[in-house]
């Protein structure tokens, strides 16, 4: 492999982590705030792509179908959070994984009878031609994705150190009842945590469209991938969250490069390899995480 | 006694009406449906011994109903084997597999669980998919041969003796599963399930234990996989995927977590609720996520607890006594770690 192909390889990774980082980073806010892992998290992703295609279809002009995608995708998170999640923040580790499992199959097959089954396209964000840098060719949206991403991921830094309410949010995540005796309000900092996952999620979901369309099957499998990205750089750690995503990407790409044959009908295999051998091995992550229930 | 005898009353009513449902009708239709209800059962019945009784979680199960069915595939198209031993031999290979898994599985709880088997299933289905020198891939197997005992073939064209037959093998497991809950090793499950430190300081071995329930729902599953696999002649990857291991985890919540007779009335309600919405087949699964989540919400305990929970209801609103109703939610199996306000 020459170093042009292994920069190739490389930013395809990068786009595909982009997606799996601003993923594992929903799942970290969500879990965070709560505890729960929310299985649903990768239909955020497939319904903020499809939102964008249906309205950039209807003749919207990419920008406002891209804000329009994550504000409605921020609402269903919300809706989601209400009508199912808030009745069983009490309830068993068990109840909680069913019920997101589920909502994932009913948003899942929703999109199907919305959408249908088809992949849909989304025009790159700035043109199709490529961009040659260090002697390999860069498709745009590779950088769209990417600049996109590292916006995001800064401005939510600022967001839960500086402010206020970003530091309640990170309170709660710490000590809940503390919080609560502080005057945090828990029951809002869980509805923001949705509204943000929800939201940065289906960002990412509207960025990848047009690099590798969007069928209402997607989500799930790039909702999976974003978890091995977050168990990866250790649950419940954001910056490990947005490192195990783009590390996976990486690797995702790379094993297309290196495995014989460059099959990359095992690719996707990679990502759940690393999930596996991650919780048997070291289930604190990468970078640690929270504590974990292992024992 | 008189729950002995009571529990004795409910699984044979349960047997007759099942066994004796092919001599009242010989609609082939119908007679298909029932036949993968019972292939299906046999899948709950594994998978709720895990989730109900053991309190662990299996997003991967569909796996273990692949292993079955390509393991019987391969064993007798490939190898010529007698389709019964290729039965055996696959389950073997199941209850090996889930051993080797199950080992440091167990040993994780809730989510990670959840999401180790998740990844598992994936890793098997993405194998079944890209083997294709041994499992042909997304093209699947044809022609796999019938199950046969000398003469008798079973085949979808001997509808009734089919019937019998996976009716038979299914009816065995629940009498099984019933047997085992009331045993032993169903104590022991239930005790780790409701206070694993309680148990296991009472000399509960925690691994041996869920690893075994993990074994054994595997086999289980396995064993259906290959009823499917002869039933049906034909496998393909399509049909174990991630969505069919939520369907199967599904069937068992819909009718009660942790109650055998739930298992068998949520496949019930699985298998035969589709026929009915048949033509809007997209939406089937729709229905099911948010069955799911409605039935977490408000009927913890599973379409089994439907008449406790009417009976609770009617002592809350007679207000007879509110603490009475305030019994225990079944659905809470593990405490989330962190339960806010929960010190109140």
């Amino acid at each position: 492999m020459t170093f042009e192909q292994l920069l190739q390889y490389v930013a395809s990774g990068l786009t595909n982590g982009s997606i799996y980082a601003l993923t594992a980073l929903g799942f970290t806010l969500i879990y965070n705030a709560t505890d729960i892992i929310n299985f649903a998290q990768g239909e955020f992703v497939m319904l903020g792509g499809l939102s964008a295609v249906s309205l950039h279809e209807a003749g919207a002009p990419l920008p406002v179908a891209f804000a329009g995608a994550v504000l409605t995708v921020t609402v269903v998170g919300i809706l989601f959070e209400l009508l199912a999640i808030r009745p069983l923040l009490r309830s068993g580790v068990l109840t909680q994984i069913i019920v997101t499992v589920g909502a994932s199959l009913a948003f899942r097959t929703g999109a199907l009878m919305i959408w249908g089954r088809d992949a849909r396209p989304l025009p790159s964000f700035s043109g199709e031609t490529p961009v040659r840098l260090l002697g390999a060719t860069f498709n745009r949206q590779t950088i769209w994705v990417f600049g996109l991403t590292l916006v995001i991921v800064v401005a939510l830094q600022l967001f839960y150190r500086r402010t206020l309410t970003g530091k309640a949010v990170r309170a709660c995540s710490i000590n809940p009842m503390a919080a609560r005796l502080m005057g945090v309000s828990y029951s809002r900092v869980v509805l923001l945590s949705f509204a943000v996952s929800a939201a940065i999620s289906a960002a990412g979901g509207v960025m990848i469209t047009p690099a590798s369309f969007m069928s209402y099957a997607s989500g799930s499998l790039i909702g999976l991938k974003g978890f091995a990205a977050a168990i990866l750089g250790g649950l419940g750690n954001p910056l490990g969250a947005v490192i195990g995503g783009l590390l996976l990407g990486i690797i995702e790409a790379l094993s297309v490069g290196l495995l014989p044959g460059g099959s990359s009908g095992y690719k996707d295999g990679v990502a759940f390899l690393i999930l596996v051998l991650v919780l048997f091995a070291r289930p604190q992550g990468l970078m640690g995480g929270r504590i974990v229930d292992k024992a | 006694m008189v729950a002995f005898l009571r529990r004795h009353v409910a699984f044979l009513a349960f047997a007759v009406v099942m066994m004796g449902l092919p001599f009242f009708t010989s609609n082939t239709y119908y007679l298909s449906v029932l036949a993968f209800t019972a292939t299906r059962l046999m899948t709950s019945l594994g998978l709720n011994l895990l989730m109900g009784q053991a309190g662990q979680i299996s997003l991967g199960h569909a796996a273990f109903v692949g292993m079955g069915a390509y393991g019987s595939a391969i064993l007798t198209t490939r190898f010529g084997m007698n389709p019964w031993l290729a039965m055996v031999v696959a389950a073997v290979v199941a209850a090996v597999v889930a051993g080797i898994i199950g080992i440091p599985t167990t040993k994780l709880k809730g989510h990670y669980l959840a999401m180790a088997t998740l990844g598992f299933g994936e890793i098997v289905l993405i194998l079944l998919i890209q083997v294709k020198s041994i499992t042909k891939g997304t093209d699947g197997i044809t022609g796999i041969p019938s199950l046969a005992i000398g003469n008798l073939v079973f085949t979808q064209y001997n509808p009734r003796a089919m019937h019998l037959l996976l009716w038979g093998v299914a009816l065995l497991m629940l009498r099984m599963s019933l047997n085992l809950a009331d045993s032993r090793v169903g104590r022991a499950l239930k005790g780790l399930h409701r206070a694993e430190v309680a148990a296991t300081s009472l000399g509960v071995d925690a691994t041996f234990h869920k690893v075994q329930a993990f074994m054994i729902s595997a086999v289980f599953a396995s064993i259906a996989g290959s009823f499917t696999a002869h039933y049906v002649q034909y496998i393909s990857p399509g049909s174990f995927t991630l969505t069919f291991s939520v369907l199967l985890v599904t069937g068992v919540v819909i009718g009660g977590l942790g109650s055998i007779w739930g298992a068998v009335w949520g496949t019930l309600v699985m298998m035969i609720l589709p026929e009915y919405l048949k033509q809007y087949e997209d939406a089937t699964n729709l229905v099911f996520g948010i069955l799911v989540i409605v039935i977490m919400i408000f009927l913890p305990g599973g379409l089994v607890s439907l008449g406790s929970a009417l009976g609770k209801l009617r002592t809350r609103v007679g207000g007879r006594d509110r603490r009475a109703a305030d019994t225990s939610d079944p659905g809470s199996l593990e405490g989330n770690a962190r339960r806010p306000g929960g010190a109140a």
